[in-house]
């Protein structure tokens, strides 16, 4: 076989693999487009349909309190052990520097707007998204679902928009608490265990800590609320094949949801730092 | 209205201003649901169903029969207007379902009760609150204590014993949800009753049960239209006005038990000889006697 002709072989075959994998590519984004149009659709149906009649109130109450109240404890817990943890290495870190004075400004800032919302967003996804998921894919694969639709009820109205309306009104509450906790824990370590300054805390944490960086973690709150909620009541209500595909569903939508959690909130950080810039609120911060 | 009254004979129409159910003497006339010309496909390619016609008389029972994959499941949908055909029309009691809109089919819902295979109860209600459902979404002007009476009624209507009524559908046994999931088909006094293969892995007692339940269902609301998917040719003879086969997304063969057993039609021979012709006494009329 002569050089030309192995040339030519091999450049044809380069050729088809590469056509190959962009084929690939290709097959997988238009996928992924698909996917994430159905679940924008998905989410902006539930959030009308909240605003259509039949309201369902009653519904809202049940999930906020499922949301909220039940994931009161674990918030709580986890609140306090990160307010403390990040305390204690932040101290022995500016110890170095002498400046452990701005250790509770410090803890403060990244607490509520970083730490707070984004595990209190991963506490909450793992927690009462699997339960979302696990609960709308029972009930799709029993045919409680095709039964709702039979009686007349809108399956999205009953079973997604009270959750994601919910979720969204709630994370900010739950990132409060959780903001409030972890400072108390830091003030704990701080105060009571490394035995620094108590007005010295205080002044600096309130001389550096700004209304305006805890409504910007609050706000992210919110956002990963809307997105986890969407995401996993899309996952249950798309649940197939009996409780192997609850099970898949709800290992893969949670996981998704962390995912995006984490992701979002670079995104969103740089966004609101984009708005602070163009409407002068950064003030250098 | 208290409590000795006949349980079948206390419909929420009573109750509220204005009747749902009034029939008029056209669609009494006409078949309760009329198919002309049915086709669906769902990839362009293969037809679940194609060009199938069908009238399901009003006031009689019609069982659908058919091997798995006939599309006895998607028909079933395109009744309840949960799937908009490829083409062809569909009447339900006179109005054409295939255009209509999704609030128009909500409401057109109202006139079905439909029995699931595993009664699909909502499993964080109790019995009751499962009938108190539909009651509780669609007839809010009823008081609170009107609803509870309806659905003690459809309870008793059928056949549940009233110590069963708080219990969660987990702590009920198979028989025990059919006739809560029959009670809440039966909450809003439908025009048109759906069973979906309402015996399917149940044991032969069981079995007579749900299908006693059936006719007894049929034979206490006069008028209604009672449509069976199933598997189960025996259930299907002895309970059912009219049979209906489908083969391939087509009517193979519609007509009354008697017709079945007389038809030359290979396919149908080979369905009706698995055992069911010589264990069959069918009636030569129909009078659902099974209590």
């Amino acid at each position: 076989m002569s050089f030309a002709t192995r040339y030519l072989e091999t450049r044809e075959r380069f050729n088809q693999a590469f056509d190959g994998f962009f084929l690939w590519l290709a097959m997988r984004f238009r996928v992924l487009v698909i996917e994430v149009g159905q679940l924008f659709e998905f989410a902006l149906g539930g959030v009308r349909l909240f605003f259509t009649k039949p309201y369902r109130f009653d519904e809202l109450i049940v999930h906020m309190e499922f949301i909220g109240n039940k994931s009161l404890g674990i918030i709580l817990l986890s609140g306090l052990f990160t307010g403390m943890a990040l305390a204690y290495q932040i101290f022995l870190g500016f110890r170095l520097v002498n400046a452990v004075s701005l250790v509770g400004p410090t803890v403060g800032l990244g607490i509520t707007r970083e730490l707070g919302p984004v595990l209190t967003g991963l506490i909450v996804s793992a927690r009462a998204g699997g339960a979302m998921i696990a609960r709308i894919g029972t009930m799709r694969v029993t045919e409680q679902i095709d039964a709702l639709e039979v009686m007349g009820v809108n399956p999205i109205q009953y079973l997604v928009s009270p959750r994601i309306i919910a979720a969204v009104v709630v994370m900010p509450l739950l990132t409060g608490v959780f903001d409030f906790i972890a400072m108390v824990g830091c003030w704990v370590i701080c105060i009571k265990l490394l035995d620094m300054d108590e007005a010295a805390f205080f002044d600096r944490t309130y001389l550096w800590l700004e209304p305006y960086h805890i409504n910007e973690g609050l706000f992210k709150a919110a956002v990963f609320g809307l997105f986890f909620a969407v995401i996993c009541t899309q996952r249950g209500y798309t649940t197939k094949g009996g409780a192997e595909g609850v099970g898949s569903a709800t290992n893969r939508g949670v996981v998704l949801s962390m995912v995006m959690i984490i992701a979002l909130d670079f995104f969103l950080t740089n966004f609101i730092n984009m708005y602070y810039n163009i409407f002068g609120l950064h003030n250098g911060r | 209205m208290s409590d000795e009254t006949p349980p079948s004979q206390i419909k929420v129409s009573e109750m509220t201003p204005e009747s749902g159910a009034a029939m008029t003497d056209e669609t009494a006339l006409s078949a309760a649901i009329s198919i002309r010309d049915l086709a669906k496909t769902f990839d362009g390619k293969e037809y679940v169903l194609r060009d199938l016609s069908l009238d399901i008389p009003k006031g009689k029972i019609t069982v659908v029969i058919g091997y798995s994959g006939t599309g006895k499941s998607v028909l079933l949908k395109h009744i309840l207007g949960l799937l908009k055909p490829t083409q062809g029309s569909i009447k339900v009691l006179g109005r054409e379902i295939t255009g209509m809109s999704t609030e128009q089919l909500t409401k057109l819902r109202h006139s079905f009760g439909m029995l699931f295979q595993y009664a699909a109860l909502f499993d964080d209600m109790t019995a009751i609150e499962n009938v108190l459902f539909p009651l509780r979404e669609h007839r809010r002007e009823l008081s609170q204590d009107q609803m509870i009476q309806i659905a003690r009624a459809r309870l008793r209507e059928a056949g549940l014993d009233e110590k069963h009524y708080k219990k969660l559908p987990a702590e009920m046994s198979g028989g025990m949800r059919k006739r809560v999931g029959l009670a809440r088909a039966l909450a809003l006094d439908p025009e048109i009753i759906v069973y979906d293969e309402p015996t399917t892995g149940l044991d032969p007692v069981l079995t007579e049960m749900v299908d006693n339940l059936i006719v007894s269902t049929h034979n206490l609301r006069k008028g209604t239209t009672s449509i069976v998917v199933s598997h189960d040719l025996y259930a299907a003879f002895r309970i059912g006005d009219h049979v209906v086969m489908l083969d391939s997304g087509r009517v193979l063969l519609h007509g009354t038990p008697q017709e079945f057993l007389d038809s030359d039609i290979d396919l149908v021979k080979r369905f009706v000889s698995k055992g069911v012709r010589k264990e069959l006494h069918v009636h030569s009329e129909p009078s659902h006697s099974v209590e």
